[in-house]
Parts: C-alpha cells; sequence; structure tokens
C-alpha cells in the first residue's frame, strides 16, 4: 500500500496527475481511493488530492501521513512537509520551489519537473513529469501501465496530446 | 327528448365545496367542457392548488395531483416531462401563483413549458379567510390590510398577465373575466385557445380569469361581479397579452 | 469479471440512478454534488432521459413529487442547505406515497455552513426533516461501490414500499473516486406498472389522484396509522448492517459512511495490538438496526459511536442499547473529518477508564 499526496496551484494539473495514478493503479493493484480537495481551490488556490494504491482493503480515504509526497509549489511543501511518514519520500519541483527540506528522515528527489516539460514542449505538463517520477520510486506500478491508461483514457482526436504526456512521463520516469 | 344543457363528463357528478357565488364553479365547467370538446379527458393531469380549489381533484373525473402552495407549475413541468404527449394543466389561485409560487410560475414561463395555467385573479386569500392576495388592489380592505392596501406599506398590486407577457418562453396569454355571460363565454374560448396551444406543443399558456370571491369581499353575489366589473377590470384591462400560435 | 470503472461517487450514483430506470433528474447546483447534475445533464439526453435544471431546490423537488406522481422513477440530489429547502416536497411525497430517490451529499451546517463533508444532517433524514409524521428510508453507504449497490436498491424499495429513499453521503463521498462495477441496465418498460399513478385514465379506468390533504381527521389518522404499519413492518425486514469483529469485542466502535472506514482504519491498528474492538457500521440508517446492538450490548464493555457532527447517530445506539452498557461518543464538526488516531485514542482512553472501574 502507499499513500500518496500531490499538492500545488490550482491549474496545475495536480488532480489530473493523481488520477492518471489511481487509474494506472487500479490495473497494478486492484484497490485505489482518490480524494480531492475541492471547493475555491479550484480557482486558482492551493489545491491536493490523495491518492492510495494498495492490494488490500482502503479503510479511510483521508491520509494523515502520506509515504509520497509530490509538492509543485512552495506553500504545499510548507504544509506537508511535516506530516510526510519517516522512511517516506518527498518529491517536488525544484525548478517551481527555491527550498532544500529540512527533514533528514525521508528520501528526497528534487527533480525541475516544468522545466524538463519546458524543454520537450509544453511547460504545463511538469505534473507529467512528476508523475514519473513517482512511478519510478514507488515501483509497484509498471510505467507501460501508465501509459496505457494514458492511451486508453483519451479520445482519437486527443491522441497526440497522449503521447505528449507519455513523452513527459517516461523524462520523469529516466530522472 | 332533446338535450340542451347536461354536465359535461370530465366535471364529476358531485357538490362542490364552494361558497355560493363563487366563480370557481363556472371556470370548473368550463375547464370541463373544453376538456370534453377536445376529446381531452382520457389524457389529461391536472394539478390542483393550495387556496379555495385545493379539492379540486374531487371536482374533476381525470387524473389529478395536489400540489404544495404555490408548487403546481413544478409539480406539472415533472408531470408534463413524462407525459409529453398529455394534456397538463395547473389550475391556481393568485396568493398560490402569484406570492409563493411566483418563482416557479415565471420559470415555467421562461423555460417554455408546454403546460397551460388556468390562473383564478379574484384579489384575495379565500381559503385563509380573505387576507390581501398579490393582486388585491390598492385602497383594498381585506383582514391584513384593514386600513385598505396602501403603497407605502404593502406596494402595488402584481399584472401577472403583463409580466408574464414579457417572457419569451410565453405562447399564449389572456385576461379574461367571469362578470357576465358573454365574458364568461371568452373564458372558454380562451381556455381552448390556451389547451389547443398546449396539444400544437407551442408552448407555456396561461389565462388569467378575474374572478369574484363575494364571501371575503363581503358582498352579495352580484353586487361582487358589479364590483369586479367596475374596479378590477380597470386594473387589470381584459385581453389577448400575447399570441404565439 | 464485470469491466472496472474510476469514478468519483457524485458520477457512480448518477449512473447507478440511470441503470435503474430512472430517466428523471431535477437538480439544482450545490457544492459538494454538482458532479451529479453534471453527468445527468451530460448522459440523460443520450439515454432517453430528461434533466432539468430547475429554478431552487423546491422546485426541483416538486417536479420529482410531479414525475413521480406520473409513475416515473425519478431522483433529486443536492447537499445539506439544498435538502433543508426541499424538507416541504420531501413532506408531501411522503404523504402521498410516492417513491423517489433523494441524493445528499452532506456538508457541515448549520446554514451555510462549510463546503466539506459532514454528517451533521442524520436527525433531518431520520427524524423526519419536513412536517408531520413520516419517514423515508435512508442508505448511507460508505464506498463508491456501496453507493452504486445502495442506489440501486434505494430505487427498488421506494417502490415496493411506495415512499421516498434518500442516499445519505457526504462531501467526501461524493468527491472521491474508487473502482467500481456497474449492475446491469434495467429499461424503465421493463419496470412494473404502477396502477396508481396519474398518466391519464385513457378513459378506462377510474381516476387517479396524487394527494396528502385528508380535511378529515378521522380519515387522515387512519392513514398514518396505516402507513406506520408499513413503517413497521419495514422495520422488521429492511435493517442494513456491516459487522466486523464484534464476536469477541470488549469494545463497539459504532460508525457509518465514510466515518465507518476512517474507524476501520483506527479498528485494524488497536486489533494489532490485541485489542479487542470491533464495528458495527448501520447501512441503512431509517430503519436503524436497532436489534444488532440491543444484541450486543448484552456483552460488550462499551459502545463508542464516531460520527462526523455533534452526535447525532448516537442518540439511536443509546436507545437500541438502553442502558445495558455506557455508549461514548466521538466526533468531529463543522466539514472536518475524524482521524483515525483520535479514535484508536478514544478506544485506549476508554478502556483504561474501565480497567481503572471507572465506568
Amino acid at each position: 500500500m502507499a499513500e500518496i499526496m500531490l499538492a500545488g496551484f490550482g491549474g496545475q494539473g495536480v488532480l489530473f496527475a493523481g488520477k492518471v495514478i489511481a487509474k494506472a493503479g487500479m490495473e497494478a493493484l486492484k484497490n485505489v481511493s482518490w480524494l480531492p480537495s475541492y471547493g475555491p481551490e479550484m480557482r486558482g488556490g492551493t489545491c491536493n488530492c490523495k491518492v492510495i494504491v494498495s492490494d488490500g482493503q482502503i479503510a479511510s480515504p483521508d491520509i494523515a501521513e502520506p509515504d509520497f509526497l509530490l509538492a509543485m509549489n512552495a506553500p504545499s511543501l510548507e504544509k506537508f512537509e511535516g506530516k510526510v511518514r519517516s522512511g517516506g519520500t518527498i518529491i517536488m519541483d525544484s525548478s517551481l520551489i527555491d527550498k532544500k527540506i529540512s527533514r533528514k528522515d525521508v528520501k528526497t528527489v528534487y527533480i525541475p519537473a516544468k522545466k524538463i516539460a519546458e524543454k520537450m514542449g509544453d511547460g504545463r505538463l511538469g505534473n507529467m513529469v512528476m508523475t514519473g517520477c513517482f512511478i519510478s520510486r514507488y515501483g509497484k506500478i509498471p510505467l507501460s501501465e501508465v501509459v496505457e491508461c494514458m492511451r486508453r483514457s483519451v479520445s482519437k482526436a486527443k491522441a497526440s496530446l497522449a503521447e505528449l504526456n507519455i513523452k513527459m512521463l517516461k523524462a520523469g520516469y529516466a530522472f | 327528448m332533446i338535450t340542451v344543457f347536461k354536465r359535461p363528463h370530465p366535471l364529476s357528478d358531485v357538490s362542490n365545496t364552494y361558497c355560493p357565488g363563487c366563480t370557481h364553479g363556472i371556470v370548473h365547467r368550463l375547464v370541463a367542457e373544453v376538456i370534453e370538446e377536445l376529446g381531452a379527458e382520457g389524457d389529461t393531469i391536472g394539478v390542483a392548488p393550495v387556496g379555495c380549489s385545493v379539492v379540486a381533484y374531487n371536482f374533476f373525473e381525470f387524473d389529478v395531483q395536489q400540489a404544495a402552495h404555490g408548487r403546481a407549475p413544478a409539480v406539472a413541468t415533472g408531470i408534463k416531462r413524462v407525459h409529453p404527449d398529455k394534456l397538463v394543466f395547473t389550475y391556481q389561485g393568485d396568493g398560490d401563483l402569484a406570492a409563493i409560487g411566483t418563482a416557479e410560475t415565471v420559470h415555467a414561463a421562461a423555460r417554455g413549458e408546454n403546460i397551460s395555467i388556468i390562473f383564478i385573479n379574484n384579489a384575495i386569500y379565500g381559503m385563509t379567510g380573505g387576507q390581501m392576495a398579490p393582486t388585491s388592489l390598492v385602497g383594498q380592505v381585506t383582514q391584513t390590510t384593514p386600513y385598505g392596501r396602501k403603497i407605502e406599506n404593502q406596494g402595488y398590486p402584481i399584472k401577472v398577465s403583463e409580466m408574464l407577457s414579457t417572457i419569451e418562453g410565453a405562447a399564449y396569454i389572456e385576461r379574461v373575466s367571469v362578470d357576465s355571460i358573454p365574458n364568461i363565454k371568452k373564458t372558454k374560448a380562451a381556455i381552448k385557445k390556451a389547451f389547443e396551444c398546449q396539444l400544437d406543443k407551442k408552448g407555456f399558456s396561461l389565462v388569467e380569469v378575474l374572478s369574484s370571491c363575494p364571501t371575503n369581499w363581503g358582498m352579495e353575489p352580484s353586487e361582487a361581479l358589479k364590483w369586479l366589473r367596475e374596479n378590477m377590470i380597470k386594473q387589470y384591462p381584459l385581453g389577448v397579452y400575447c399570441d404565439k400560435r | 469479471m464485470a469491466e472496472k470503472f474510476l469514478m468519483k461517487g457524485n458520477e457512480a450514483v448518477a449512473e447507478a440512478a440511470i441503470r435503474s430506470g430512472c430517466r428523471y433528474f431535477f437538480g439544482y447546483p450545490i457544492t459538494p454534488q454538482t458532479e451529479l447534475a453534471a453527468y445527468m445533464a451530460k448522459n440523460m439526453p443520450k439515454r432517453g432521459g430528461v434533466f432539468l435544471q430547475a429554478e431552487s431546490e423546491i422546485a426541483a423537488i416538486n417536479m420529482v413529487y410531479g414525475a413521480a406522481g406520473a409513475g416515473a422513477r425519478a431522483m433529486t440530489g443536492s447537499s445539506s442547505p439544498g435538502i433543508s429547502l426541499k424538507q416541504e416536497g420531501i413532506s408531501y411525497i411522503a404523504g402521498a406515497d410516492l417513491p423517489c430517490v433523494i441524493v445528499n451529499m452532506a456538508r457541515g451546517g448549520p446554514g451555510l455552513g462549510s463546503i466539506q463533508g459532514s454528517q451533521a444532517d442524520y436527525f433531518q433524514a431520520t427524524k423526519g426533516g419536513g412536517h408531520g409524521d413520516y419517514h423515508m428510508l435512508v442508505f448511507a453507504p460508505n464506498s463508491v461501490q456501496e453507493l452504486v449497490d445502495m442506489t440501486a436498491r434505494a430505487f427498488d424499495k421506494a417502490d415496493e414500499y411506495r415512499m421516498p429513499a434518500m442516499i445519505l453521503g457526504d462531501g467526501m463521498l461524493g468527491q472521491m473516486m474508487e473502482p467500481v462495477e456497474f449492475f446491469e441496465p434495467t429499461e424503465p418498460d421493463a419496470l412494473p406498472k404502477k396502477e396508481w399513478a396519474t398518466d391519464g385514465t385513457g378513459m378506462k379506468r377510474k381516476k387517479n389522484i396524487i394527494n396528502s390533504l385528508y380535511l378529515e381527521s378521522e380519515i387522515l389518522e387512519r392513514l398514518n396509522i396505516e402507513r406506520y404499519e408499513r413503517y413497521k413492518r419495514i422495520c422488521e425486514k429492511e435493517p442494513l448492517f456491516e459487522e466486523i469483529n464484534t464476536e469477541d469485542a470488549e469494545i463497539i466502535i459504532a460508525a457509518y459512511g465514510m466515518s465507518a472506514r476512517i474507524a476501520a482504519s483506527a479498528a485494524d491498528a488497536l486489533r494489532s495490538e490485541g485489542v479487542r474492538v470491533g464495528i458495527i457500521r448501520p447501512i441503512t440508517l431509517w430503519p436503524f438496526p436497532s436489534e444488532i446492538f440491543a444484541r450486543r450490548a448484552a456483552y460488550v464493555k462499551a459502545f463508542l459511536c464516531v460520527e462526523m457532527s455533534m452526535g447525532q447517530m448516537v442518540e439511536d445506539v443509546r436507545l437500541a442499547v438502553e442502558g445495558k452498557c455506557p455508549v461514548y461518543f466521538y466526533g468531529r464538526t463543522g466539514g472536518m473529518t475524524v482521524e483515525p488516531d483520535a479514535v484508536y485514542k478514544e478506544v485506549k482512553r476508554i478502556l483504561e477508564l474501565k480497567t481503572a472501574g471507572g465506568i
């Protein structure tokens, strides 16, 4: 089981990234839950979602101490850094957060996700770079499953967009 | 033997519960006559309001739903959406339609909801014993305007037909009166036009019927009709306000 | 195996309704249930149904009254403040013996309150809400899958007993996504015909009247008594609940909906330390599964009722337990979520009280 917290600004694709993880997790591990923050946060404020992937029953979909934190802005890191379980992992977009993690009991990944995405053609897809990075660190959801999910869940008209997303995922995975 | 007058079939063979001289009975009969002429009795669903005509379901032979106060147009909307080919109409008084149910009325019209409303305007709340209605005239004495309706306090009477005729979804709106034989005949014609308008799927139709309430006006029935003629028609001119048939 | 979909609770309840033969949805936008209306708006036209955004919650419930009275399966959905507005219509629907399904994805109250999930509408759902002597069936699922299953059941039971049924979820359940499987759809035409409906006499039968007005008190009393005889049968036949590890329990947590899942997290942790804790999760809140509480009260040392409210279901637990053992309460309110750790600590605290002979 893994409890994953994704957080950032509204509009960064935080909820979508969570959905991609949940969907792929559903195929790979059976049980998943996805719980968004909602309300005024949809309109530009901070936004987060909590994803649990598990091969057993999921009790509460709420997460008190995440195993993984994917932080995509500084306020989110500030808010949730202290909550990450000891031994957990913090993945942060270092092109958006100019700060080092002070905790010594967690693994840290500084990934310039937005910059990587920009270089590859679309800076808005930093969320997928982050997702790819998570998939590699977590290790229990095959990348191929995520790629498949991405292809399955978009209409034919948006197939090229799916491929771009997949490119971003792979870049994050390779980081 | 030649039959020259009989009870229309859609009108139940029971005594109604209205006061002597009340014009509800006339309008009920007109509705039943029109439904009979249209051959629509088996395909009609009526909606009764809260007010004196709350038990209208007892007086008709077709299916009827009784609605909460003011909600008849919403209830009729629900029915009509399930049975778009049936004749669905509401029968509502001024308190029901123009006070507590204003939103339901206006929005049914705005949707162009293909229903008909028979709107009885007698400028008073009848069933509760004669309180001010949204259509009570300025100066009119009621139980809740014992010194007469004053503009400074209770504002102006609502002209429902005029107001609704500004709404694009309205297809047919006419104001009639039951104060005289010619006007009763015109009322029947208006009800028929409204129902036909619905059967032709033209949209929202409403017939506002100026009516009397001798009991709560504190008048003899004939005196009440005279008062209606001399006061209400002045405030609420008769005529067709909207006709998109 | 049936295909699994990853869906929000709000969307899943909508899909389940359509598959249950519901083709009429009347609603009004409110957070956190709006996806329900949006799903209906998108899908009803494709499935031969009607979605109508009403001018108010009041109009929406009265449209449901009309459509239900006309013989169709109809639904409305809202969240707490909107459900308050619907109470007039719900009372009329109960009084006119009409079946329908009302969804409440509850949020913190009173007043405009918050938009986060809450369980503070338990009283409103189970003890009336509107005026007069009546009840409605209240289903309180705790997962998106159960939301789907209970929606189907709510339509069936509402029809069977000719009464309104409520799906009482909360903002969290409405907003969260989980994998879900659907049952095969039922077409409206395949449902049993409602002989009492106002769908036009066709000149073939006597008129049908949908009504809740009885000016003669003797008649109204008789009808109310008859309705309560039906309620009595429902109380015998229809309570649903889930029990976890109650056989050897010394303390039982009573919780429903999302609170029950959170309590389950705490119970797992406690069990792993050897604490004999069990859970009773009412799935129907009305009828309340009183009997199981009475039976378990015979041997447990205490109950702990956990709710996202200031304590509402706890009153029904106490009534069921009839003083045979203490019933404690732990809750968070205003849209705050109960945390597993807090439940864990509360159980420990209660058990320590007992060791010290404090109860």
